[in-house]
């Protein structure tokens, strides 16, 4: 092997960490929140990555006519729970965020799809139809469930991913789509070639991390969305919601899931179901991270990246096995290392 | 004085278990009322029924309203507030944002207002508002759980178990801040093994036993109660030590 090659590779595997680092802090987010090991992470990926091909090759994606179908079917959930007080500003609110916004979202999107819109156009639409989708799916699935032990909330997780897979195959066909680059230049550096695409992956990721960082560091909701993460009584008993924090949970999720897809997707093809075979290694990153550590998932998602392309160069046939055998040595370290903990604690 | 809890025929079950049976009690305005009684009475389930963690079988009215529909978060929102025997602090985040967080409800100008009023109540935790609420001394941190419960501005307070593993000194401090949220208008409803502090502070009190209770009257009239003078007073003096 000489540098050159070795550079190509570590230039790949960083490009591909990056994207596994979002989706492991949006997995570690997620758990910490609301318990729910959020299998469909890969599924908001590939709605994210060929919701955005769709939209820019002029198709008006199915997703969007999804967001708009079970935002109100999440409305009605929410008219059925708040029947006995029906509360104006609380329907107002439920009406907004479930039906108002997908439908706005569907109709900007059927004018835009006819319009051969730029690709930040596109990629806005995309992110906020799956965001949207995102929301909807908590208060239908999770949130009725936010009680029961994590084994029934990760059951359920189970069940989304194979209804929004099927329902992927419906939308989107079984073709593989590629999209759009989001930036067409392209750099060299000594023997590198940075193309464009490469640093948007890299400038979005840290723009989103960085933006995360401020969100929990600075914002009300940030620091209540921690402590819900932290203590879920306490955050109870000084009056944050569990439900809105689930809420600001899968926004974040979907919206991360959707922007890793698009970030991918001018990378390499995607089908219906690679999303979630991108989603379990961000998913290693967060198991190696303990579902806990952020900062751990991160490294760790970037170790999982280096790994991946180094094994597809010498080992192309066990990429995937190399990978996921990290796995091993991680849960076998961790089960050694902790105490016995008790499977459910509240 | 006027009525602000109310609890009629409670009763509390963990599954088969009823920890709680038939109790009733009510807390005016401005007043301490304090619940003595042994471990295991069954003391905490009733406070954290009252304030919707448990389910409770019975009436619960604040402020002339039964609380039966609302979750624990509207029932912050209604003033009434919860210092849990575990303090349930965010252990992660420095004492500021703890205390931010007990405001999440309010406006940005009534959290100012707040933090003022809680650092001079508590001026240690000003001067540790930068620490780790789990760095805190059991001290600190039952100081830290009363502010941010008092963020929220709470009509009623309920603490429980306040003196739980705290140095004497610091135990009498915190009976202080009691006895001056009651002239600032808040009510306090307290649940205390250190029966003699607690009648000491109370206005009125109920003795619990085993999910019962047995005896309520004047704080000062209960002190002196032969029955609880040989049962708790005593049993409170070796426990504090």
């Amino acid at each position: 092997m000489n540098t050159t090659i070795l550079l190509f590779l570590l230039q790949d595997g960083i490009t591909n960490g990056a994207i596994y680092a979002l989706l492991g802090l949006a997995l570690v987010l997620v758990f910490a929140v609301t318990r729910v090991i959020l299998i469909p992470q890969g599924e908001f990926v590939t709605y994210g990555a060929l919701t955005y091909a769709s939209l820019a090759a002029g198709r008006m994606p199915g997703t969007a006519k999804l967001a708009v179908v079970i935002g109100l079917v999440a409305f009605a959930f929410d008219l059925y729970a708040m029947r006995k007080t029906l509360h104006v500003p609380k329907v107002a609110r439920a009406f907004a965020l479930h039906v108002a916004f997908p439908v706005v979202v569907l109709l900007v999107s059927m004018w835009a799809a006819d319009q051969r819109m730029p690709a930040g156009v596109s990629l806005a639409l995309s992110l906020l139809i799956v965001a949207s989708i995102g929301l909807s799916l908590y208060r239908i699935v999770f949130q009725p469930l936010a009680h029961t032990s994590v084994l029934v909330l990760l059951i359920a997780s189970v069940g989304v991913h194979l209804a929004m897979q099927g329902l992927g195959l419906l939308f989107f066909g079984a073709e593989g789509q590629r999209g759009p680059t989001l930036l067409t230049a392209t750099a060299t550096l000594g023997s590198l070639r940075f193309t464009g695409q490469g640093m948007a992956v890299y400038g979005i990721t840290i723009a989103f991390i960085v933006g995360l960082w401020l969100f929990f560091g600075l914002t009300l909701y940030g620091k209540a969305l921690r402590a819900t993460a932290v203590n879920r009584l306490g955050a109870r008993l000084v009056g944050i919601r569990t439900t809105l924090s689930g809420q600001i949970a899968f926004l974040l999720a979907s919206t991360i899931g959707a922007l890793s897809g698009i970030l991918i997707v001018p990378i390499t093809t995607l089908y219906y179901d690679t999303g979630f075979l991108i989603g379990l290694k961000g998913f290693i990153a967060a198991i190696i991270g303990g579902l806990i550590s952020y900062p751990l998932t991160a490294v760790a998602a970037l170790v999982v990246g280096i790994v991946e392309a180094f094994s597809s160069f010498y080992a192309s046939n066990f990429k995937e096995v190399i990978v996921f055998t990290l796995l091993i040595p991680v849960l076998l370290l961790r089960s050694l290392a902790a105490p016995a903990v008790e499977e459910e604690k509240d | 004085m006027s009525t602000l809890l109310e609890v009629t025929d409670a009763h509390v079950s963990y599954g088969k278990v009823e920890a709680v049976r038939s109790v009733s009690l009510t807390v005016a305005e401005n007043e301490i009322v304090t619940i003595i009684g042994a471990n295991g009475a069954g003391k905490t389930t009733l406070l954290s029924a009252i304030m919707g963690v448990f389910p409770l079988k019975g009436r619960v009215s604040f402020l002339g309203e039964d609380l039966a529909r609302y979750e624990i978060e509207d029932r912050v929102a209604r003033g009434l507030c919860l210092v849990p025997e575990h303090r349930e602090l965010f252990a992660t985040m420095n004492v500021e944002d703890n205390l931010q967080l007990g405001a999440f409800r309010m406006s940005k100008a009534h959290a100012a207002r707040g933090f003022e009023h809680v650092y001079t109540l508590f001026p240690k935790l000003k001067e540790r508002r930068k620490q780790l609420a789990g760095t805190l001394s059991g001290g600190e941190q039952q100081m830290l759980a009363m502010g941010r419960a008092l963020m929220g501005s709470p009509k009623m307070l309920m603490l429980d178990e306040p003196s739980l593993g705290l140095a004497p000194i610091i135990v009498a401090g915190i009976f202080e801040i009691v006895a001056k949220l009651r002239e600032e208008g808040v009510s306090v409803l307290l649940v205390e093994q250190n029966a003699k502090a607690a009648l000491k502070v109370a206005d009125r009190a109920y003795v619990m036993e085993l999910g019962e209770f047995v005896l309520n009257g004047k704080a000062a009239e209960i002190a002196t109660d032969q029955r609880v003078a040989a049962s708790y007073l005593g049993f409170a003096e070796t426990a504090a030590s």
